[in-house]
Formats: structure tokens, sequence, C-alpha cells
């Protein structure tokens, strides 16, 4: 075990003399993909309750693609399934893009984590007590204003828990990543266990430190509610 | 049965490009898989929900630790840990023990690795369910003379699954979606004959398609099913919302 940990902490942690690796990799594959889903999930939330069926179906469809099916099919389609098409590698930017592991795990991960974040933006959006609308439209509030001063930060206040379990179910999901050449934590921690044949510390060290990020994201979480959410608490 | 199966769907040695069959054992694969390890994380997270709610500490701490620990880790992980583990613990049991040594083929390591990790999430949902069962009605059944089995059999358990089933729901489809995580660790489920089916015949993503399509359909047919069930564990309850 200390051994273990001697030869293989720098890799685990940060770097293996080529690469960053490890956990700065696994927390980098992680804000990525939140990011992009976020940004992503803003207007596709907004459009997902939207009256007109051709803008509410076409992200109906979307989420429903995204939610139904496994990430790591999806992952294998971006990474080996759309290369393997003719087409797409004749196309010099396509090929480029397609080519690099990275660029394909985080677009995979990003779509995967949108349509979620769509649906539990969708759904705050959903249920926003009316009052709080009409209020804004006796305020004369119309349109992108509406959506921006009133609606946006409401709704999005009110999803942060589940957000948050979204944003931890995501970090779950990026240990996918190694099955696409990605050397995040979990892929040292197989290096580790074919290198040592010690099967239970290798993946036990990587369960560790998954374990402490999650922990880490719930605090963070915690605070982001109490000073977000303190408006829901009971009055003084 | 499996070759009437095939005559039913029409699906011959030729169609598919050859690779019919071969999909649809990997289809079979995924749905035994998913369905074994919804039957056994229910079982564990039963178990798990009244450890939870006794009184004493005995049960409580474990059960504690058992959902803290397992929902904090990525199930990839906990996948490739239990899994290679599992062998090498059941020979140091059996050898302590002084029995024979016990073989554990993948799928059923693959069924208990699912079980354990999905039990604790079943766990969390069993206990919001039972606690959202009114104190009157245990009162009730107790007064009536009903014993502890038949109190959680008759008056428990059918009032629990209308709060328990989108619960449920939700975990049926996060396991049915974890299953393709296993030919990682080498069964050959749906994702595994796809990728086979791909390589061989240079139209990965034609058959990658294919095969997110089918778990698209499972997951489809499933929750119509679910809705299904919602209504008949509903039966006596009036929605006081709409």
């Amino acid at each position: 075990m200390i051994e273990l940990l001697q030869e293989y902490w720098q890799p685990f942690l940060y770097h293996d003399g080529r690469h960053i690796t490890g956990l700065t990799m696994t927390l980098w594959l992680l804000s990525a993909s939140i990011f992009f889903g976020f940004i992503m999930s803003i207007p596709l939330s907004i459009a997902r309750v939207s009256s007109t069926a051709w803008v509410r179906w076409p992200v109906q469809f979307y989420t429903y693609l995204f939610r139904g099916t496994p990430l790591y099919i999806q992952l294998l389609i971006c990474y080996t399934g759309i290369y393997s098409i003719a087409a797409v590698r004749e196309q010099p930017v396509l090929d480029a893009f397609f080519r690099d592991a990275m660029n394909c795990t985080i677009l995979a991960f990003a779509l995967n984590t949108c349509a979620y974040t769509t649906e539990i933006f969708a759904g705050a959006i959903r249920n926003m007590h009316h009052g709080e609308v009409e209020a804004a439209k006796a305020y004369g509030l119309r349109g992108w204003k509406l959506y921006a001063y009133v609606i946006m930060p409401s709704a999005l206040r009110r999803s942060l828990p589940y957000y948050s379990n979204e944003v931890i179910l995501m970090l779950h999901s990026t240990t996918l990543a190694f099955t696409a050449t990605v050397p995040d934590i979990l892929k040292i921690a197989r290096d580790a266990n074919s290198a040592t044949f010690l099967t239970f510390q290798s993946f036990g060290i990587a369960a560790a430190m998954y374990l402490a990020i999650t922990f880490a994201l719930v605090g963070l979480f915690r605070l982001a509610e109490r000073r977000w959410l303190a408006f829901l608490g009971p009055a003084h | 049965m499996f070759e009437n199966l095939l005559q039913i769907l029409g699906l011959s040695g030729y169609s598919l490009k050859g690779f019919g069959p071969l999909l649809l054992q990997g289809t079979w694969m995924t749905v035994k898989l998913s369905v074994l390890s919804l039957l056994l994380s229910a079982m564990l997270g039963l178990i798990g929900a009244i450890a939870k709610l006794s009184g004493s500490a005995v049960l409580r701490v474990p059960a504690q630790l058992y959902t803290t620990l397992i929902r904090g880790v990525p199930d990839l992980v906990l996948m490739l840990l239990i899994f290679y583990s599992l062998q090498t613990w059941l020979t140091s049991l059996t050898t302590a023990l002084g029995w024979d040594y016990i073989e554990i083929d993948p799928f059923n390591a693959g069924v208990i690795t699912l079980g354990f990790i999905y039990g604790a999430y079943f766990t969390e949902t069993f206990r919001g369910a039972i606690r959202a069962v009114p104190r009157g009605q245990l009162e009730a059944a107790t007064g009536y003379g009903l014993t502890r089995i038949q109190r959680f059999r008759f008056v428990v358990f059918p009032q629990m699954m209308r709060f328990a089933l989108p619960g449920i729901g939700n975990t049926w489809l996060v396991i049915l979606k974890a299953t393709a995580l296993v030919s990682i660790i080498g069964l050959s489920d749906l994702v595994k004959a796809a990728q086979d089916a791909g390589k061989s015949t240079y139209q990965l993503f034609y058959f990658l398609l294919l095969a997110a399509l089918v778990y698209l359909l499972i997951a489809s047919v499933s929750n119509y099913l679910l809705r299904r069930l919602e209504v008949f564990y509903r039966a006596g309850f009036r929605e006081s919302a709409r």
C-alpha cells in the first residue's frame, strides 16, 4: 500500500511526466462538461417550456434521446462511431476535431449533462409561482427582459438542489473517460492495478479520491444554497 | 426457445449483415442482467431501509455507512473494485472455512456487483417511502392485532409503493443504463455485440446507433409499464391538487 502510494501519488494527483493526469484531469473534465452543459441548457430549457410546438419538440426529442441511452454508448458514438464515417475523415476540420480523444469526451459529456440540466431548469421554470411572473408583467417586463431579470434568476436558484445532484452524477460519469484513453483518476488506478496486481488498494485509492471530491462538492453546494436559497428559509 | 424468438422476430442468420442473432443475444444479456440486478438491489434496499429506520444503532450505523460510501463513489469504480476483488474475497473466505473452492462466473459477479451498488440507492428510496406512510396506519394495524410481518405485508408495503414507485422507476432506468458498463469488465452484452459487429463490418457508427435505439426502446417500454403500475398503486388515493 505504502509503496503503491509512493510510486503513484504523482500521476494520481496531477502529472505522469508527459500529460496532465489523475485528479487534475478529472476536475478539468468535470468543469469543462459542466460549463458547456450549463451554457447550452439555459436557452434550451426556455425552448423546452415554449408554447410553440415546433420550438418545444426538437428540444424534447433531444433530451429524450440523451436521457434514454447510456452515456457509454454516446461516448463510443462520439469517439469511435463518428470517426468511422469516411465523410467525416475527409473534412479537415471535422477530422482534426474527432481525432482528439479529449474533444470527443468533452463533447459527449457536455451533450449528456446538458440534456439532464435542461430538464431540471425547464421543470423549475414550469413550477414558478404564477404570481411572480404576473408581478413582473405588471411592472412592464416583457420578452427577454422578463426572462433575464425575473424568471431565470428565480428558476436557477430553485433548481440548485437538483442541479447539485446532477453535478455529482456528472463527476461519477467522468470515470468513463478512460475508455477513450483520457488519463483520469480511474485510468491511473487501472495502470497501478495492472502493474502491481494490488487490485483492492489501487481501486480503493481511486474510490477514496472520488468520495473526497463528492463530499467537497456537497459542501460547496450547501454553501451556495445557504447563499442563494436563503429567501426560502423560515422567516425570522 | 432462443431459436423460436429469432424466427418470430424475422431475424435469421443473414439479417443485419449476419449480426442480428449476436445483437439479439447481447440484448437478452442486457435485459437479464438488469432485471436480476434490479431484483437483488430492491431486496437489499428493503433490508437497508428497515435497518436504517430501526431503533438499534447496530443496524442503523452499517446501513448509513453503506448508503453514504456507495453513493459517494462512481459506479464504474465500484464495479471494477468489487468485480475484480470478489473472487479473491470468496476464495479466502472458503479457505478460512475449510470449504471447497467456489468459482463465480462473470455474469453472477456482474449481477452481485450491480445489485450491491444500486441497493444503496434503493435503501434511500424505500426509507423515504416507508416514512411517508402515516403513523396512524401503523397504530391501527397494531390495534387490530397484526403481527410485525403482517403489518408490513398488508399495511405498510402497499401504501409505501405509491411513494416509492417514482424512485424505483428512476433507479431502474439508471440500472438499465449502467449495464452498458459491464462490457468494460468483459461481459458480452448489447454494447459489446454492437462493437464487435461494427468493427468487423467497418460500420461502427451504424451498429452503435442501433444499440442506442434498443436501449431507448427498452426505456420507453418500461416507462409505459411504470405508469400503469403507478395507477395500480394509487388506488384509493384521491388527488387533491388537480
